[in-house]
């Protein structure tokens, strides 16, 4: 029988910035397996916040604090090493930020010169074109692969980071509004490298733009005011929602 | 194997961080190794008479000495001499460093005002003993002696950049609007400066300025070769003059004052790091 | 009062500076000019004699040349471990927190004790401990001067670097997180490469600092007017022999110790040109 295990799950999942105050409350649903899931809501509903808190980016603020259970395959990663964690599990920011001092080269390749991880010439040329091709950049970079990465235009180093990403070969890759410090063309470039990837690999995607949700997700989660108030099959949730609050925001009455 | 390299890195950035932590902490030993040294050899020196009362000879101290009493005198003609110096310094280059940086502010793109903030950060830079040179070649010769005068003009010329660029930088940071909005209600750009601009930049460039009595209060090379030293207490600016820095050299050069060395340097090491702390209050008590 | 007063008022004050840097210039140069013209600029440079027998004298500039840059340069080196450090504990580990700003506190009251203080405290406590550790038997030195040289420039190169580190854009810092690094490995691979050019100026502008220091060096270096062989020698500074015999010189004498005084100015100038530059770069990238 085929395992069920759902790549991530989240249970009971809390983040709180002080005692008093969570930014995200109680959070229960678990991801399928390469399928891309969007996160929607007005600003400041949680959702970066809950993102962030699959690649225990919270660790590193020490007055973050992070409850309930967060499964990646089943394990609570919150029991786990961060570093470990974050191997497993890609990030892309909202500003696209190529490591300045590096090439494109290097850039593809930073997570495992930073992680201190050998390889041969070989393998690290087989690992570049992978990557550059699987984001569509190999064609337009191939030629000047040791020039600063800073170089590139928006779109192209937002790209650069998601290769960057992809080299480490995540089981998840959590993108936080990648395309808001993009032009519409940018956009519609990283969304449709987006529909590719998700055969490699389970995408959850923050976005302010519901047509975007709409386009490339299959899944789909509201949040409102730090509770996950939906969550359900995209299409079913823009074409009839369950709850008054997501039907308000859909229809532009919110947020 | 990915177990023990896991772990190795985790033990790594461990290392790091306790390596920081143990030096930057072992940086703090210095300061209370000084303060600590110069507290305890210095404290009991502390007396009425010792900040009333000249500088014994090296006689009147030897003769001290030998019959096994506390060295006589204090250092008053030091204190009273840093006073008249510093207070000349000022009074010329608080006004001077203040217009001065307020047309570096003023003037940001002429030629020129780069021109004169580039001298300003060289002035900056110059070491104190080559100004203890100019100010000799050019007040000590012409007057034919070392006088309070020509320890003030040196004390003068060090504090000036530092007053420019406080002056200068707090202007910068003031906002826009502010200027804006006086030069709306009709004040031509002097008014505004004095009426507006000024007041507001005030807690920026009086820290600067107690900052810039805190760096010239402690040196000595710039004075050994303008004021000189004096024995007694003297208030004429035209002739030799003492100052708590120029006390403590001629104490450490002459084994029989020796025992004086400690208690000036408390009184000048209090007297200096309390500017110091007092600047930062200021300044952050006025950047709120 | 009008604005073409006001304009001219603060133009009159911002001449003061062209004055005071041109006397300067002009002031050392014409009584330099002396030494350089009786023994030749290059000569002066490069002689290692100081004798001032009557009738027979000689100046040179090159022991107290090379004894300023081995103080400056022994003080870099010791002042770099802990230097480093206290940048990062303020502009990385605890950034912004309270125990930083204790740490900077600390570091801003050393870069304000008076410079005749650190040579007394060198001079009454480090010498001791060089003589008893068999070091040096005199206990003065280069290795003595440098020492106490080296915790007077670290406030200045820890202040300066700790606001370059801070400046590292959280965005780069998260990037690599999310890709794995610890944060020892984010410090090496992205904090010092963005942040290397700006941490390198404020070693240039420590090494200003250095270069001029005057009390504490003649206190503490022996004043020997000998190229020194080793670090446990004893030497001169350019501003140690300077402070040391200027009150005494005259004429020929004078001249030297100006001509000494011109070339330390110059070399500081330089340093803290390239200093400024390289910092002006660093801040806009």
């Amino acid at each position: 029988m085929e395992s069920v295990t759902p790549i991530l799950e989240f249970k009971n999942t809390c983040v709180s910035y002080t005692k008093q105050t969570m930014a995200v409350k109680y959070v229960s649903a678990s991801i399928e397996r390469n399928t891309i899931t969007a996160i929607m809501g007005p600003s400041g509903c949680g959702k970066s916040t809950l993102l962030r808190a699959v690649n225990l980016m919270h660790n590193l603020y020490p007055n973050i604090h992070v409850d309930g259970e967060i499964l990646l395959n089943g394990k609570n990663i919150l029991a786990m090493e961060p570093i470990d964690v974050r191997r497993r599990v890609g990030m892309v920011f909202q500003r696209p930020a190529p490591f300045p001092t590096m090439s494109i080269y290097d850039n593809v390749l930073s997570g495992f010169s930073l992680n201190g991880i050998k390889l041969s010439k070989a393998e690290k040329d087989a690992i570049v074109e992978r990557c550059l091709r699987s984001v569509a950049l190999w064609d337009e970079v191939k030629d000047v692969l040791n020039k600063k990465g800073t170089f590139l235009s928006g779109g192209q180093q937002q790209r650069l980071c998601i290769a960057r990403a992809l080299a480490m070969k995540p089981d998840v890759l959590l993108m936080d509004e990648p395309t808001s410090a993009l032009d519409p063309i940018a956009t519609k470039h990283i969304e449709q490298l987006l529909l590719e990837l998700q055969k490699e690999v389970t995408i959850l995607i923050v976005t302010h733009n519901m047509g975007q949700a709409k386009r490339i997700s299959s899944k789909s989660m509201f949040m409102y005011l730090g509770e996950l108030v939906e969550y359900g099959d995209t299409e079913t949730m823009f074409s009839n929602p369950n709850d008054e609050r997501t039907k308000a925001y859909l229809t532009g009455k919110m947020g | 194997m990915s177990r023990l390299r896991l772990k190795n890195r985790l033990a790594k950035d461990k290392l790091m961080l306790w390596g920081v932590c143990l030096l930057a902490t072992l940086t703090a030993v210095p300061l209370l190794a000084i303060l600590g040294e110069v507290l305890l050899r210095g404290y009991d020196q502390f007396s009425w008479s010792f900040f009333t009362e000249p500088t014994p000879t090296a006689y009147k101290a030897m003769k001290a000495i030998e019959a096994g009493e506390p060295i006589p005198g204090g250092i008053a003609n030091g204190i009273i001499g840093t006073i008249i110096m510093l207070g000349m310094a000022v009074f010329v280059a608080v006004p001077v460093g203040i217009l001065c940086g307020a047309f570096l502010a003023e003037n940001t793109k002429s030629r020129f005002a780069q021109f004169v903030s580039y001298l300003t950060d060289l002035l900056q830079g110059t070491p104190s003993v080559i100004i203890g040179i100019i100010t000799y070649i050019w007040v000590v010769v012409p007057m034919k002696g070392y006088s309070a005068i020509a320890g003030s003009i040196a004390l003068c010329i060090m504090m000036l950049p530092l007053i420019i660029r406080s002056t200068e930088e707090t202007l910068k940071i003031l906002p826009t609007s502010l200027k804006e909005a006086g030069l709306a209600l009709g004040g031509n750009k002097a008014r505004v400066m004095i009426k507006v601009q000024l007041p507001a930049a005030f807690g920026g460039i009086f820290t600067g300025i107690l900052l810039a009595i805190s760096r010239v209060i402690g040196e000595t090379a710039p004075l050994m070769f303008t004021a000189l030293g004096c024995s007694f207490i003297r208030f004429a600016i035209n002739r030799p003059i003492s100052a708590v820095p120029l006390l403590i050299w001629e104490f450490f050069n002459d084994p029989n004052l020796q025992d004086l060395i400690w208690g000036a340097s408390l009184f000048l090491l209090l007297f200096v790091l309390t500017l110091n702390l007092l600047s930062k209050y200021l300044a952050k008590k006025w950047n709120q | 009062m009008n604005d073409k007063i006001y304009r001219v008022i603060l133009f009159i004050a911002a001449l003061i500076m062209p004055i005071v840097c041109g006397g300067v210039i002009y002031a050392l140069v014409t009584d330099a000019y002396d030494a350089f013209e009786h023994f030749g600029f290059l000569n002066f440079l490069t002689s290692s004699e100081w004798s001032y027998t009557e009738g027979a004298e000689r100046y040179g500039a090159l022991p107290f040349i090379t004894g300023t840059l081995m103080t400056t340069l022994l003080a870099l080196i010791f002042c770099i471990p802990f230097s480093l450090p206290v940048a990062l504990f303020v502009g990385e580990y605890f950034k912004g927190t309270k125990i930083a700003s204790v740490l900077s506190t600390v570091t801003d009251l050393l870069a304000g004790i008076p410079s005749i203080i650190y040579g007394l405290w060198g001079f009454y406590t480090l010498r001791p401990i060089i003589m008893a550790l068999n070091i040096s038997p005199q206990g003065s030195g280069i290795l003595t001067a440098s020492l106490v040289l080296a915790i007077m420039i670290i406030p200045y190169a820890a202040s300066l670097s700790a606001e370059f580190i801070k400046m590292v854009p959280n965005d780069l810092k998260e990037g690599a997180y999310s890709l794995g690094a610890t944060r020892a490995e984010v410090i090496s691979k992205v904090v010092f490469p963005v942040a290397g050019s700006g941490i390198f100026s404020s070693y240039i502008l420590a090494i200003g600092r250095a270069l001029g220091e005057t009390m504490t060096v003649t206190m503490l270096i022996g004043n020997t007017n000998n190229i020194p062989n080793s670090i446990t020698s004893t030497g001169n500074s350019m501003a140690s022999i300077i402070a040391n015999q200027f009150g005494e010189a005259d004429d020929l004498r004078l001249s030297s110790l100006i001509a000494i005084g011109l070339i330390l100015f110059l070399i500081t100038a330089a340093i803290n040109m390239v200093g400024k530059i390289m910092i002006k770069r660093a801040r806009i990238v």
